[in-house]
């Protein structure tokens, strides 16, 4: 196990990971979660915002095991080798909107940078659009990085802190398998406080032992090797540095071939599945999402992993998605395969006025 | 005399910590000696893959409450 861990913490590490996850994802289409989604942890807290009745779009609704796998895999991981370090406190409140903007901008593409790339290894075209938005964002967080933005820095925590989000994760376990009803609708049927969908993507899941499963996997391989969909694009742009990139290439290489090989690989611009065909909003909603990752330091997966390993702030970070998720679905900013929805647009201008100033404004003269 | 400058890295987000180390690196002569504090496993090492990858030797040990010294000579 030690010689394992020590392979996957080299400069080998992201690519094997991102193979494994890759393949996986793809594996997961086929035992029945939604097409080329999976694993998308946008999409996937947005799942379990609506099964918490966050927000009602009724076809989005499911507590994603996946996602509890990631933290405590992450968490167990961090934990036996020594890495679990509470820690928080870097600009808590603006992670937290980082986090709700990323969110929209996620919902508007209809996917993070993990389904950017998933969409791709699937043959939807309309994923560049969004990879091209997603290069931008990122792109012009790191022309902040480079003026000095900084977010401030963490302090150690009190262990205890650490433990809230895998416990977190443990509670929505517990809550996916019991799925209480003790609501009453107006004819005084039972429904909530969770929601499952009966039809749609959210209606769409592998067995939980699997997702759990994979979501653990996932959260292991992450933790040691520190895979990163927009870390990997940052570092290579930004300081000539591989090796996180080469995690994605095996990420969308291995979904490929496990997709072509299951007959999942379905190329072109139209009728894929949840996505829709405007270039504009495609783009403009992952450079948002770019954007808002760069700044708070990696991508969503990447926040799963941290707060797992006792990171508080992309705990905050992660309830800003969950709570930008419900926003995103209530105030119809979500797109749909039919295109953008209502005020998308409207509100990833916002999300990028809001980036913007935080680039701006929040630069430290370190010493 | 050989110099020594000390970066603390200690509590920031990536990719800040190598920053702050490709910073330092960049500003010393080669006589110098740099050290550089992080507190995460994750920043040590980037940092000492950034450093050696610039042609400094690196070496680390553990300081008190789980945080790092890295050390780059060139």
């Amino acid at each position: 196990m030690q010689r394992i861990n020590r392979l996957l913490m080299g400069s080998w590490g992201p690519l094997l990971a991102g193979g494994i996850i890759g393949a996986l994802a793809a594996l997961l289409v086929k035992l029945g979660n939604p097409g080329n989604m999976g694993i998308c942890v946008a999409c996937f807290t947005r799942d379990i915002a609506g099964g918490f009745g966050l927000h009602r779009a009724g076809v989005v609704q499911y507590l994603r095991p996946e996602l509890a796998g990631f933290i405590l895999g992450s968490f167990l991981s961090a934990f036996l080798t020594g890495e679990f370090k509470p820690r928080s406190g870097s600009s808590p409140l603006l992670r937290f909107f980082l986090g709700f903007f990323a969110m929209v901008g996620a919902l508007v593409f209809l996917g993070c940078p993990w389904r950017a790339y998933l969409r791709l290894s699937g043959g939807d075209w309309t994923a560049l659009y969004g990879i091209a938005g997603l290069t931008v964002g990122i792109l012009i967080g790191i022309a902040f990085l480079w003026k000095g933005f900084s977010l401030g820095r963490s302090i150690s925590n009190k262990v205890w802190g650490g433990y809230v989000f895998p416990a977190l994760a443990v509670a929505l376990l517990v809550l996916l398998v019991m799925a209480p009803q003790f609501g009453r609708d107006a004819t005084g049927n039972p429904t909530g406080p969770i929601f499952f969908s009966a039809s749609g993507p959210g209606a769409m899941h592998a067995s939980i032992l699997i997702s759990l499963g994979v979501g653990l996997l996932v959260g292991w391989l992450g933790q040691k090797t520190r895979f990163c969909t927009v870390g990997s694009l940052r570092d290579l742009l930004m300081l000539r540095e591989g090796h996180l990139f080469w995690g994605v290439i095996a990420f969308v290489v291995a979904a490929f071939g496990v997709n072509f090989a299951l007959g999942q690989f379905n190329p072109g611009f139209e009728n894929q599945p949840v996505a829709h065909t405007n270039e504009l909003w495609n783009f403009l909603g992952m450079v948002l999402s770019g954007l808002a990752f760069t700044l708070a330091g990696g991508c969503p997966g990447r926040q799963f992993i941290m707060s797992g390993e006792g990171d508080g702030d992309s705990a905050i970070f992660i309830l800003g998605m969950l709570v930008g998720a419900g926003f995103a679905h209530n105030f119809m900013l979500a797109s749909s395969p039919a295109g953008p929805g209502p005020y998308g647009p409207q509100a990833t201008v916002v999300g990028l006025i809001f980036c913007l100033a935080v680039g701006l404004l929040m630069r430290e003269k370190l010493d | 005399m050989s110099e020594y400058k000390v970066v603390d890295a200690r509590g920031l987000s990536c990719p800040q910590p190598v920053l702050e180390a490709k910073k330092a690196l960049e500003t010393v002569s080669g006589d110098e000696t740099v050290q550089i504090l992080v507190d995460t496993v994750t920043s040590r090492e980037n940092v000492l893959r950034f450093g050696t990858s610039k042609g400094w030797k690196g070496s680390w040990k553990e300081g008190k409450s789980g945080e790092f010294e890295i050390l780059f000579t060139k």
